[in-house]
């Protein structure tokens, strides 16, 4: 596998963000009671993510050591601030969907983690690549909650109800517990356990 | 070069820090014609909405004046009085609706000294307060619209209702919010929530009883027996669901009581 490649495809599973580096845990708890917030809160961490990984990797032997972290935040507020404007003036709908979640990008640990660990040290092309696998593998399992707490928490998948009426009329009823944010954490919990068991490279001696 | 040295640090922040306020600056000024009008269209395509008008963002200004007779500011007392209700910025006015609340609370404990000065207080706050009401004509019939304005979990909700004739019958509710939970308390915004409005009656005889949002899941307020003035609330979202009972009932809407009251038939 090239180079490149395995920068695409690592974070996807051996090296996810969420479930092996467990970074944007807050987030996946908050975004994924239904599925459309979920997506296009991936596609925005995507897309800062891939941005801000490149601008470090250009400035990273002009940055100061001692003020590293207070540059690179500087840098990702400033992305999430433009991804806002200009959500807001072209495609107000998504922004409204979104509403917090854009500004709570900035918090997003996956950020600054990706930032410290392979931007400051990688070449800007590299560090864009690590940025949209990373912000693949955090889309993957944040889309796999969503889908779980959707159609057990509503009934539906992307707002359209799957479970049929006839289902709630002989007694069936939405599970409240799994829309409430610890499901989300079990949730997570039960992908780790499975990746952990099935990846000969996960499994840890001892 | 020493990228460590003290000197470098500061003019290395400070030249990044001018050169990213620069551009986030142009980017705001650059973009906010175009955000200023999706938020006035947002607003026609809302109060449309409340009374059964489905506007895209293309014929919005057209449906709405065409639809939209009449537009004023009345006050707590029910009379009309000058300017335009779209003009009106909601964010003050809930502001004085909230105080208002506040010393109405505040009035019940006071002793009565103190019931002197907070109700000079309150006249004063009162007399400031504009209420925005908006009157439509639809295939021969006459709705009017009020907005609303009051608090959920984490910022502001607003919403419209349009009432029928007999000032009495919702017509139609629409709600927002800045920031709810996507999928709880964000949910106000959907259609399952504010169509059930439809058909429910904010008076019981002469008395404003308001909507009640019942807890309980599907069919609470069928089960609460509350079909005439309940609505269902909205599971894991209930600070938003009681927020938005209260601008109903309390925090703004009751404030139109007066011109309400004056036009009931």
């Amino acid at each position: 596998m090239s180079k490149n490649s395995k920068l695409i495809t690592g974070p996807i599973n051996l090296n996810n963000p969420i479930t092996v580096q467990v970074l944007g845990i807050c987030s996946a708890l908050a975004v994924t009671v239904k599925v459309e917030p979920a997506v296009v809160m991936s596609i925005s961490v995507t897309f800062v993510l891939a941005f801000a990984n490149v601008l470090i990797s250009l400035m990273r032997n002009t940055i100061p050591s001692r003020i590293r972290i207070i540059v690179q935040l500087v840098i990702i507020a400033f992305l999430v601030i433009v991804v806002d404007q200009v959500l807001k003036a072209f495609a107000y709908d998504v922004s409204k969907q979104l509403s917090v979640f854009v500004g709570l990008i900035i918090t997003n640990c996956i950020l600054m983690g990706r930032l410290e660990a392979f931007a400051l040290g990688n070449k800007p092309f590299d560090s864009f690549l690590d940025g949209i696998g990373n912000g693949a593998g955090y889309a993957i399992i944040l889309i796999i909650v969503a889908v779980f707490r959707e159609f057990f928490g509503s009934g539906s998948i992307w707002n359209f109800k799957i479970i049929p009426q006839s289902f709630y009329d002989a007694g069936f009823m939405d599970n409240g517990f799994v829309i409430l944010p610890p499901m989300a954490l079990i949730v997570v919990g039960i992908i780790i356990w499975i990746q952990r068991a099935r990846t000969k490279e996960l499994i840890e001696e001892n | 070069m020493n990228t460590n040295s003290n000197l470098y640090t500061f003019l290395y922040a400070s030249i990044l820090v001018i050169i990213v306020a620069a551009i986030l600056a142009f980017t705001a000024v650059t973009l906010q014609p175009l955000q200023k009008k999706n938020i006035r269209v947002e607003k026609m395509q809302n109060i449309l909405k409340s009374v059964g008008i489905d506007a895209t963002v293309e014929n919005a200004e057209e449906l709405y004046s065409k639809n939209i007779k009449q537009d004023m500011i009345v006050n707590t007392s029910g009379e009309k009085t000058e300017g335009k209700g779209f003009d009106v910025n909601m964010k003050k006015e809930g502001k004085t609706a909230l105080k208002i609340k506040a010393i109405n609370i505040k009035l019940l404990k006071a002793n009565k000294a103190e019931k002197k000065v907070l109700n000079t207080e309150l006249t004063d706050l009162k007399s400031k307060l504009k209420l925005p009401v908006y009157v439509c004509e639809k295939e021969g019939k006459t709705f009017y619209i009020f907005p609303q304005r009051g608090k959920g979990l984490w910022g502001p909700i607003w919403g419209y209702i349009s009432l029928e004739e007999d000032f009495n019958t919702i017509n139609g509710a629409v709600f927002d919010h800045k920031g709810e939970t996507p999928g709880l308390g964000a949910e106000i915004a959907q259609s399952w929530f504010s169509d059930p409005f439809k058909g429910k009656t904010i008076f019981e005889g002469d008395e404003f009883v308001s909507i009640t949002a019942h807890k309980g899941g599907k069919d609470a307020a069928k089960l609460a027996g509350d079909l005439k003035h309940g609505v269902d609330a909205i599971s894991g979202g209930t600070i938003t669901s009681k927020g938005l009972e209260a601008m109903i009932k309390e925090d703004w809407f009751f404030n139109y009581g007066s011109y309400i009251k004056k036009n009931k038939k």
